[in-house]
């Protein structure tokens, strides 16, 4: 088939890379493309020009396309021709030479030009601009500003906007004093509202740049240059050249001239068609859409792309539905970022503001109905590309407004799902991706345990479970089938909690699988055993019938196993204390057994980490102390500060307490793990207010009992339960939380998780208080839990299991 | 196909599992409390988890280290599709455990 002829008038951002987006659909193989290009180079990045006025930026670098790139692409570039006419009958172009080049299709990319408004003594009289008169729209207007400004005073800018702030900043590296004329009350008025234009206008002040706002330039001054510049009221300004940059003007004439419909700009349909004529299409500056002409560079690339779907044949349904239109500002030493309106347009608009003058930051978004419409951000941005995408794409706002303007506290939260990209990792520990998750709800699986179950997402830490489950509700579209098995206490036994404890003390099932024989129709589920054995352990105490595999294995060996299977051994060492003799030990132990790793752990004791199953009961017996429960779902450890004994500022004597602490609660078993800190003043050292349960010493003799902290893959401050006067007192209050957390926690619910589920002030009124009248009972099955209390290191001498601890058996013929 | 004889399947605690070594190979033989004898390779196909150190419900293994699931029977993982390699096992008269490989 032969090549239709594509001709592109304009080889400006626009032209080219309309040209780029052709030929990256193949357009190479329909098309033969000339270009005609004013300007004699190729096709140069114009936002950048004012990066080479200030000398930031050298003029080749940038350059988009190359000469060479059009020789590559077997373009046949008219450069330095300016394209004069087209007759439209005969699909011909002419250059100004009178030179015809057929046509099948014709792209008009003919940009724009500065707006120069009128004013005496702008021209000489052929025409031409006034020596130190510039307008700055090209690498040619760079270079003859560049080339004046040498040697001169001063420079004024007429024309606050972007382009004029730009070409102002850029004059002071020329050592000028400049000055902006405004002819507006306010600077930069398409992105900027007064408020943030007063703002900007002193930011400017500061870098030494004199602004003069509701100043109309009547004249320019000077009979053969430059001079300074008269205004309407009758002042005057002296300076030795003056950049015009008080807008732009779409270069439509061609169009114009060939009976093509123009207003602002050339006409185009959703497709940048112009609707008189099919073959002709129009693209970016020049070109004006559903009654809008575009001077920023964002629209044009999404105009590009359309067309050049059209043109090719490759999506011939492929709409331009208009920009919605963002811009920063690229000013040395001031930050401005700018998005759709600048003032509410209806009543029920809402603005969210934040303004402080004195640091130039200033902070203004329009909301309508829960979106954004229009935003300002000048001094700090920071907050510009989230707003911006946001803005972009029409996606609701979180309800915290106070988010949207800045970071505060915690990390900022996905705003939707539904902006979410797919490949979005949710499950941090598994690495599963909001598109897993959303293709599992779509393969049938329609509640949160279903889809965790299938995943995994959220079986890790679980700190992401609570997104996972938002998102499996949003991909249902808010229909879950709801999981009755969420209010069990373990899955496989239909029960909540309360109706679990009850069953098992009126049955007397005092083993795991005596609970599923009973109460889940005899079927086993693994993934219940372990919330069951440590629930009839925290009921049955000595009486509970352990039976090892419904432990999980660092409960089953008293170790905590490691990623090779290997295992972690950490002995008690309550409150951080401990003595030469005991390091000596460790010490001895850690060299017999070669531990690859010894390490101080967060709870202040030490871990031998690397030890092989095999060996546990030797280390044990070896170490000749007690287990620090450093594996379990249980009581793990109470740390604490120096305190009163040698510290300058304790209050209270956090060491004693913290012992007393561990002897009271050692090996525990609880819904979670539950570790513990005293610190002896509130200087927290010990990190007492972020830990499960903390007592912190106040002054009087006082103790400040927290309760739920976290600091691990939640954080979160303690709640206050109370003040205690005496270690016992403390004692009794923290057991008696601690019981009544055993008794009614979900498995695997933290105590933050429990306090925040259940509230302060219910917990408070129960264990202080006590509402319920169970005090007394909890503090009984405190003690008996303490009484029931063995060591299980003690396996050392007595393994359960012959070869519980064998990592292959043997092969007996 | 051989037989191995792995020793009496009192060895194996019920619901537990145990590793053996037969002909350089890790084997892990379960012993599920409803009375069934499994034998699959004795590392998680994910991170290498050590299998027989894993909670057994039923037929169905959970992984120590990541959690991953695993029927016995089949070998089949529950969710990923990446299985175990299973191995035939049976009791003998005298209650053995016999591998056949």
């Amino acid at each position: 088939m032969e090549k239709q002829k594509l001709v592109v008038i304009g080889n400006g951002m626009a032209g080219a890379r309309t040209v780029e987006e052709i030929l990256a659909r193949g357009g190479a193989e329909q098309f033969d493309i000339t270009m005609f290009g004013e300007e004699p180079t190729g096709n140069y990045n114009r936002i950048l020009l004012s990066n080479v006025l200030n000398g930031s930026y050298q003029e080749d670098e940038i350059f988009l396309n190359p000469l060479e790139w059009y020789e590559e692409n077997n373009i046949r570039l008219l450069a330095g021709k300016r394209a004069s006419g087209l007759l439209r009958r005969a699909k011909l172009a002419y250059g100004e030479d009178g030179q015809p080049v057929p046509y099948d299709k014709l792209i008009i990319a003919t940009g724009s030009r500065a707006f120069i408004p009128p004013m005496e003594g702008t021209t000489m009289v052929d025409g031409t601009l006034k020596p130190g008169v510039f307008v700055f729209r090209s690498l040619e207007d760079c270079r003859n500003i560049a080339d004046w400004a040498k040697g001169k005073h001063s420079a004024a800018v007429i024309g606050g906007g972007l382009l004029g702030l730009e070409a102002a900043r850029g004059l002071q590296n020329f050592g000028l004093e400049v000055h902006i004329v405004h002819l507006g009350g306010h600077l930069m008025p398409q992105q900027l509202d007064t408020g943030a234009g007063a703002i900007l206008k002193t930011s400017m002040e500061n870098l030494g740049i004199k602004v003069h706002l509701k100043k109309n330039t009547s004249a320019i001054i000077g009979p053969d240059r430059v001079l300074g510049l008269r205004f309407a009221d009758g002042g005057t300004l002296e300076c030795d050249m003056v950049i015009i940059s008080a807008g732009i003007k779409a270069n439509w004439e061609i169009a114009a001239g060939c009976g093509l419909t123009v207003e602002r700009g050339i006409v185009v349909d959703d497709q940048m068609r112009c609707p008189d004529d099919p073959s002709i299409y129009a693209v970016g500056e020049c070109a004006q859409h559903r009654g809008h002409v575009y001077g920023l560079v964002a629209p044009l690339w999404e105009q590009a792309k359309v067309l050049a779907d059209h043109i090719t044949g490759k999506n011939t349904r492929s709409a331009y539905h208009g920009s919605k239109v963002a811009t920063k500002l690229k000013v040395m030493g001031v930050e401005v970022a700018s998005m759709g309106i600048v003032e509410p347009q209806t009543p029920e608009d809402e603005v969210v503001q934040f303004s402080e003058p004195k640091r130039g930051t200033y902070k203004k978004l329009i909301v309508r109905d829960g979106r954004l419409v229009g935003g300002i951000l000048l001094g700090d941005i920071s907050k510009a590309a989230y707003l911006i995408q946001a803005f972009d794409r029409n996606t609701p706002l979180p309800e915290e407004r106070l988010h949207l303007l800045f970071d505060i506290g915690d990390p900022p939260k996905q705003v939707t799902f539904a902006e979410m990209g797919a490949s979005t990792q949710v499950c941090n520990c598994n690495g599963v991706s909001k598109g897993a998750i959303v293709a599992c709800v779509n393969a049938g699986k329609r509640n949160a345990k279903a889809v965790m179950d299938a995943t995994r997402a959220g079986m890790g830490c679980g700190s992401c479970k609570s997104m996972v489950a938002e998102i499996v509700e949003w991909a249902c579209g808010g229909e879950t089938e709801e999981d009755p098995s969420v209010h069990y206490y373990v899955p496989g036994v239909p029960l909540t909690k309360p109706e679990l404890i009850r069953a098992i003390l009126e049955r007397n099932l005092k083993s795991v699988s005596a609970v599923f024989d009973l109460l889940a129709g005899g079927k086993e589920d693994a993934a219940s055993k372990p919330g069951l054995a440590s629930l009839l352990k925290t009921l049955w105490k000595g009486e509970y019938e352990d039976e090892k595999d419904a432990r999980f294995i660092n409960e089953r060996v008293h170790a905590n196993i490691q990623k090779d299977g290997t295992f972690s051994v950490v002995p008690q060492i309550p409150g951080g204390i401990t003595s030469p003799a005991q390091l000596r030990r460790i010490a001895f132990v850690a060299e017999k057994y070669h531990v690859p790793l010894v390490k101080l752990t967060g709870g202040q004791r030490i871990d031998l980490l690397g030890i092989r199953k095999d060996d546990l009961p030797k280390v044990w017996h070896d170490l000749d102390m007690p287990s620090g429960y450093a594996y379990g779902k249980s009581y793990r450890t109470c740390k604490s500060c120096v305190g009163s004994d040698f510290c300058r500022f304790g209050l209270g004597d956090s060491i004693t307490l913290a012992l007393k602490i561990e002897n009271e609660f050692q090996g525990f078993d609880s819904p979670h793990k539950l570790k513990l800190a005293t610190a002896g003043c509130p200087r927290n050292c010990s990190e007492a207010m972020v830990k499960d349960l903390g007592a912190v010493a106040v002054e009087g003799g006082k103790w400040e009992i927290y309760i739920g902290g976290a600091a691990g893959s939640s954080v979160r401050k303690g709640d206050i339960l109370c003040s205690a006067d005496s270690h016992e007192e403390v004692l009794k209050l923290m057991g008696r939380f601690i019981q009544y957390y055993r008794e009614n926690a979900k498995y695997l619910e933290r105590t933050h998780g429990f306090v925040q589920r259940l509230g302060i002030e219910k917990i408070r009124a129960i264990v202080v208080e006590d509402s319920e009248g169970i005090a007394e009972r909890l503090d009984r099955e405190i003690a008996e839990s303490k009484a029931a209390y063995k060591d299980p290191w003690k396996d050392a001498w007595l393994p359960e299991n012959d070869n519980q601890f064998a990592s292959v058996l043997p092969i007996l013929q | 196909m051989t037989e191995t004889i792995l020793g009496p399947v009192s060895n194996v605690p019920a619901g537990e599992g145990r590793v053996f070594l037969v002909d350089g190979e890790k084997i892990a033989v379960f012993h599920a409390r409803g009375g069934g004898v499994y034998a699959v390779q004795a590392a998680c196909p994910h991170r290498g988890g050590p299998l027989a150190d894993g909670l057994l419900g039923g037929t169905t293994l959970i992984c120590p280290l990541h959690g991953w699931k695993f029927d016995l029977k089949t070998g089949q993982a529950l969710f990923g599709d990446c299985g175990l390699k299973t191995f035939h096992v049976t009791l003998d008269a005298s209650q053995q455990i016999v591998l056949l490989k």
